[in-house]
């Protein structure tokens, strides 16, 4: 177990290399940030020379290197074209966005699963039809749209929530926190449903029956840790976006997080701090899906006996 | 002595509806389970089996599987009456069953320790641990060591699981055990062993037994009475002695003589003549087997035949044994 996780950690370390080397490349293809900061009123010369003092004439190797080595070595990814530090910038924004993607996601958790169970155990039914067709139109709902309805009922015309930013109270986190977890209740919900569809008629619940074991508990209980792995690997696909932070969310209400901030960067040129986020993200990410993998053994110990063997 | 009755099955109907057909899967079955007793249930794929006994828990699909008629008695209480808290204080402690295939009958990912405990935890009031440990002692009886409660299905033979599955059923000493076909997916060479071991477990907890198989040669060694099914109904029920050596029923006359004689090699099986049953027919108006009865006459497509009682202990439903004298080519007379 402890080997193949250290395994699974080695293999980040190519993986995250190559993803830092193609992010730091695409961004320094986007735009001149020299040009940026002077604006249109310099001369070629001029220019030339604040690229020369900005360092962009080196080769990207070099500037790559030098970038990789600053970030491992003094956790310094560099400045943004305003002098802001990145990574002070990324731990400012980053609290929100994990806020945002937790809550949104154990209230995904809290709908969703319990829906799909309903709707696996009342396969074929009015409620499995109402639920599936609830989860298609979570699924099909556009989120900007969605949030701004919400904006329009309780901020504009109840005056209940604010419409915008985070003020630190549940208030201001409920819209933003709906809004994300809608596409995510729709899309666990069929995940769960599916999964539990294919164990409602698994022997062993049988036997479990047989033994007097009682509904609840024989769905809970039995059918649904065996119908955990999907579902798992479902939500820590979600959780690994939310993480990069809904950018059309944070727009939408103003939620002063990583992914909105990571898309102004691109847009000024501003590629420093755009790529200390994604290159953060992409981490953060991976070590997402490794927790999830590691999970699989928790949940089923062929897997676990899997991994045991490397 | 007579022996008390603990499970009584009175005239159970079972059909399953589905898109375009009705399946009459049981039309009318009749049994009776006497105390610490082992009754053989024998007939081909489909005949109802698996159905009256999945019956007795009420463990059929509710949709579209549907009790229409009968009364099933387990210690004189209607099963088919029973609220869903009284169904599960009964399954696992009262009657307990084992499955046909051990391979998917476990649950993957819990301990088979966990598995069995969780019957004891249900039915007695233990601890947890206590539970657990009472398991153990379980896992020993069926003859596998304690040490490897913590251990999960996929670590286990086949043999092996049926062991443990055996160990759930029996692990609240139930009074009945409903067996179906416990060794046809299990090896030759270890149907023996676990059929040694479910008869010594009925013993050792004065359980009585119903064992479902197509194996005759099970039937006589572990079974005291045997009921033969076909299409949905027992159409002989009688001590071993009845059924196998005053045979009355054409359609086991057509089982016996469809085994191979292993002593006689110029001995041809002969099988049952005609096609299985169709079990979208109920066959209310005629005989089920006449289509396929050497004995046939005009009377059994007219009605259905009636239970007729040869003996104290001997039934068998056909007509014919209203005529003085009739008899099969392997039975004998009756009066």
């Amino acid at each position: 177990m402890v080997r193949y996780f250290i395994k699974r950690v080695l293999t980040l370390i190519p993986v995250l290399l190559a993803v830092s080397f193609l992010v730091f490349w695409l961004m320094s293809m986007t735009g001149d940030p020299a040009r940026t900061i002077a604006g249109d009123t310099v001369t070629e010369a001029q220019l030339e020379q604040m690229r020369e003092t900005m360092g962009l004439n080196e080769p990207i190797t070099v500037r790559f290197g030098r970038w990789l080595s600053n970030a491992l070595l003094h956790g310094d990814f560099g400045k943004s074209l305003y002098g802001d530090d990145c990574w002070k910038e990324f731990a400012l924004r980053f609290p929100h966005t994990l806020k945002l993607a937790i809550t949104s996601i154990l209230l995904t958790i809290a709908i969703a699963v319990p829906f799909g169970i309903v709707a696996a155990v009342k396969q074929n039914s009015w409620v499995d039809t109402l639920l599936s067709s609830t989860a298609i139109l979570g699924l099909s709902m556009p989120t900007f749209w969605m949030g701004m309805l919400l904006i329009v009922l309780f901020s504009v015309k109840l005056n209940w929530l604010p419409s915008g930013g985070d003020n630190g109270t549940i208030l201001s986190l409920l819209m933003p926190m709906f809004c994300s977890a809608v596409n995510n209740v729709a899309l666990v919900t069929r995940m769960t449903r599916s999964s539990m569809v294919d164990q409602i008629r698994a022997d062993y619940l049988r036997t479990a029956r047989a033994k007097g074991v009682s509904e609840k508990k024989v769905l809970w209980g039995h059918a649904l840790k065996n119908a955990l792995i999907p579902i798992i690997t479902t939500i820590g696909t979600q959780l690994s976006f939310l993480i990069g932070g809904t950018t059309v969310i944070e727009t939408v209400f103003s939620w002063p997080g990583v992914g909105s901030y990571t898309v102004a960067c691109i847009r000024s040129n501003d590629f420093m701090p755009a790529t200390c986020n994604v290159v953060l993200i992409s981490t953060m990410t991976a070590v997402i899906l490794i927790v999830v993998d590691m999970l699989y053994a928790f949940v089923d110990p062929r897997i676990k006996a899997r991994y045991k063997r490397g | 002595m007579e022996k008390k009755t603990v499970l009584q099955i009175k005239d159970l109907h079972v059909r399953f509806d589905t898109d375009d057909s009705r399946v009459y899967a049981v039309n009318g079955v009749n049994l009776d389970l006497r105390e610490q007793e082992t009754i053989g249930l024998v007939g081909e794929t489909g005949a109802g089996k698996t159905t009256t006994v999945l019956s007795v828990l009420r463990l059929l699909a509710s949709n579209p599987g549907a009790i229409t008629e009968g009364e099933i008695l387990v210690n004189g209480k209607n099963v088919l009456k029973m609220s869903d808290s009284e169904l599960e204080a009964m399954r696992g402690n009262e009657v307990a069953m084992v499955f046909q295939d051990p391979m998917t009958s476990l649950n993957p990912v819990m301990t088979v320790g966990d598995q069995i405990a969780e019957a004891i935890e249900i039915h007695e009031k233990v601890s947890k641990a206590q539970a657990f440990k009472l398991a153990k002692k379980m896992l020993e009886t069926v003859g596998i060591p304690g040490y490897r409660a913590g251990d999960y299905p996929h670590q286990f033979s086949g043999g092996m699981k049926q062991r443990v599955v055996i160990a759930i059923a029996i692990a609240c000493h139930p009074k009945i055990l409903l067996a179906d076909e416990p060794t046809t997916a299990l090896d030759v060479t270890i149907q023996a062993q676990v059929l040694d071991l479910m008869k010594k477990m009925a013993e050792e907890f004065k359980t009585a037994m119903i064992l479902i198989t197509h194996d005759l040669g099970i039937v006589a060694e572990t079974c005291e009475r045997v009921a033969v099914m076909y299409a949905g109904r027992i159409v002989e029920i009688g001590t071993l002695e009845d059924v196998f050596n005053r045979t009355a029923h054409p359609y086991t006359e057509g089982l016996f003589n469809s085994l191979p004689d292993l002593s006689d090699r110029s001995h041809e099986p002969k099988p049952i003549k005609g096609l299985v049953p169709d079990p979208t027919d109920s066959y209310s108006d005629r005989c089920a087997f006449a289509n396929r009865c050497p004995y046939a006459v005009e009377q059994c497509w007219q009605k259905h035949p009636e239970e007729i009682i040869l003996s104290d202990t001997h039934m068998v439903m056909c007509d014919r044994y209203q005529e003085k004298g009739f008899h099969i080519e392997r039975g004998t007379e009756h009066e």
